[in-house]
């Protein structure tokens, strides 16, 4: 169900890994659970990161969620788009609802991430 | 309610109290939360979705979990009069006045709607979290009066039809005329051949009924009401969108806005308070005090220009000095913006006044405007 080209946390955040760098977002069932996004906080290009630090916030009309960085490295670019269109973290969460592209500081903390089964069996009955 | 998001904990159905709506809810694969102690419905569709249903078209609303009090008796509405800040005595039999009750010191215990059933009956609904504790203070407050509290909030189902298209999807269900029906007014009838209690009074800023059953009758109601709604575009609402919706209508939840430790005046209720009222009543010599030495509080709302939206709990700052604190806040799906409301020192509650919210450490820019948000065109 989830996309099997992904990593993920158990946070709920996604992991694109592509060379040296990743691309990271919240799954589908996260923004399922938040609800409508209505405005996502997210640090400029050159942030450093620390694996499962925070790196920004997700609002809904209701909630407040903290994002947490799959990985450690530093901010090569953050979503433009999301500062205008929140929602697509709910239309396209895979997609053009991407929060993040870390520059990898440490390439063998993928090697931590959840796998797509692992993932899948978490949210089970979630 | 706080965050619901992911890994947020999960109802505990089994120390809740249920409405008789439970299995409906469930089919219409609501997530429930916990409020005021029971098991509740906070979304369906979604918050935006739902909302805009009921500024739209209409939204049909399970408030099983408020309190009913019936305060009866030849003293009854003498009884009430001395037990709660307005004068009950003054509504005409089918008729309702929003209230409080307070304690002695003036603070505010809850807020109320006091229906009057008949010359010698009242009904009093109160908030769910609070029901008991105004049964409980009514009951001790009727003492040595002609009048007895007959607490039926689990005996009653409440189902609210609200939203433009409310008057015309109920219109053939029910024997009440609700062109006869006034906003703040209630008649007995059938709804669906149910018998009813059918308000002209809601949370929403919208055009709506309340629909008080007997307890069984519930879902049977809210089936009636679903059937008869599908082709103006009826939706089931949750909490989180009657939160979105009181808000933008200006409208104070207790928890919130309201609380033991805030009078009616810094809620901005002060016109609800009937000093003049005949005879004495609990929290009045606190209330004229407070009355002449103004408040020390004002409930303003905000208007965030800046980046990120206030919520709950949120420092409000004048410049460097701290002025007060925000008690709710959310994006506005109406207005597209975010907005708040927020008890500021009186000097800083003008409209137009430019104050910071601090969200996550940073200073945010807010203005004052005056409430509510929204208000329908009529």
């Amino acid at each position: 169900m989830v996309p099997s080209d992904l990593r993920y946390t158990t946070d709920h955040e996604w992991v694109r890994v592509d060379g040296d760098t990743a691309t990271v977002g919240i799954t589908e069932f996260a923004a399922g659970q938040l609800g409508d996004v209505v405005f996502v906080d997210l640090p400029s290009a050159g942030t450093k990161l620390d694996q499962f630090g925070t790196f920004g916030v997700v609002e809904s009309v209701k909630a407040v969620s903290d994002l947490y960085a799959p990985l450690s490295g530093e901010v090569a670019e953050a979503n433009a788009d999301l500062g205008t269109k929140p929602e697509l973290v709910n239309s396209d969460p895979y997609g053009a609802g991407w929060m993040i592209r870390i520059r990898l500081g440490d390439a063998a903390q993928v090697a931590s991430l959840l796998e797509p089964d692992a993932y899948e069996k978490l949210t089970a009955g979630g | 309610m706080t965050d619901s998001g992911p890994g947020g904990a999960s109802a505990d159905a089994e120390h809740l109290h249920t409405t008789a709506l439970l299995d409906v809810h469930r089919a219409l694969g609501a997530r429930l939360i916990e409020f005021g102690g029971w098991l509740m419905p906070v979304q369906y569709a979604g918050i935006r979705e739902e909302h805009r249903a009921v500024r739209e078209r209409a939204g049909l609303f399970d408030l099983s979990h408020m309190g009913e009090l019936f305060v009866e008796g030849g003293d009854a509405g003498d009884a009430l009069a001395a037990a709660v800040v307005t004068d009950p005595r003054s509504l005409a039999v089918g008729r309702a006045q929003y209230s409080m009750i307070t304690a002695p010191d003036g603070g505010i215990i809850d807020d109320l709607i006091v229906y009057r059933l008949g010359p010698e009956r009242f009904m009093v609904v109160a908030n769910a979290g609070n029901a008991a504790t105004v049964s409980d203070t009514l009951v001790e407050r009727l003492a040595g009066w002609k009048a007895v509290l007959d607490d039926r909030s689990l005996a009653t189902s409440l189902v609210a039809i609200q939203g433009p298209r409310s008057v015309e999807i109920l219109r053939p269900l029910t024997t009440v005329d609700l062109d006869a029906l006034r906003y703040y007014a209630i008649a007995e009838g059938d709804v669906a051949g149910i018998p009813a209690h059918v308000a002209r009074t809601g949370y929403t800023g919208e055009d709506g009924f309340e629909l008080f059953v007997e307890w069984g009758k519930g879902p049977a109601t809210w089936d009636a009401l679903m059937a008869a709604g599908q082709d103006a575009g009826i939706a089931p609402i949750g909490l989180g969108a009657r939160d979105t919706l009181r808000l933008e209508a200006g409208m104070p939840l207790y928890g919130n806005e309201l609380d033991r430790g805030t009078n009616p005046f810094e809620a901005g209720l002060g016109r609800v308070v009937k000093l003049d009222k005949p005879g004495d009543f609990v929290g009045r010599a606190a209330l004229e005090r407070a009355k002449r030495a103004g408040p020390d509080k004002r409930l303003v709302g905000l208007v965030v220009t800046g980046r990120g939206i206030a919520r709950h709990g949120y420092p409000v700052d004048a410049g460097e000095r701290r002025t007060g604190i925000v008690t709710s806040g959310t994006q506005s799906p109406t207005l597209g913006k975010p907005i708040a409301m927020a008890y500021v020192q009186p000097a800083d509650g003008e409209p137009g006044t430019i104050l910071d919210v601090e969200i996550r450490d940073q200073r945010v820019d807010a203005e004052v405007v005056p409430l509510p948000f929204y208000k329908r065109a009529r």
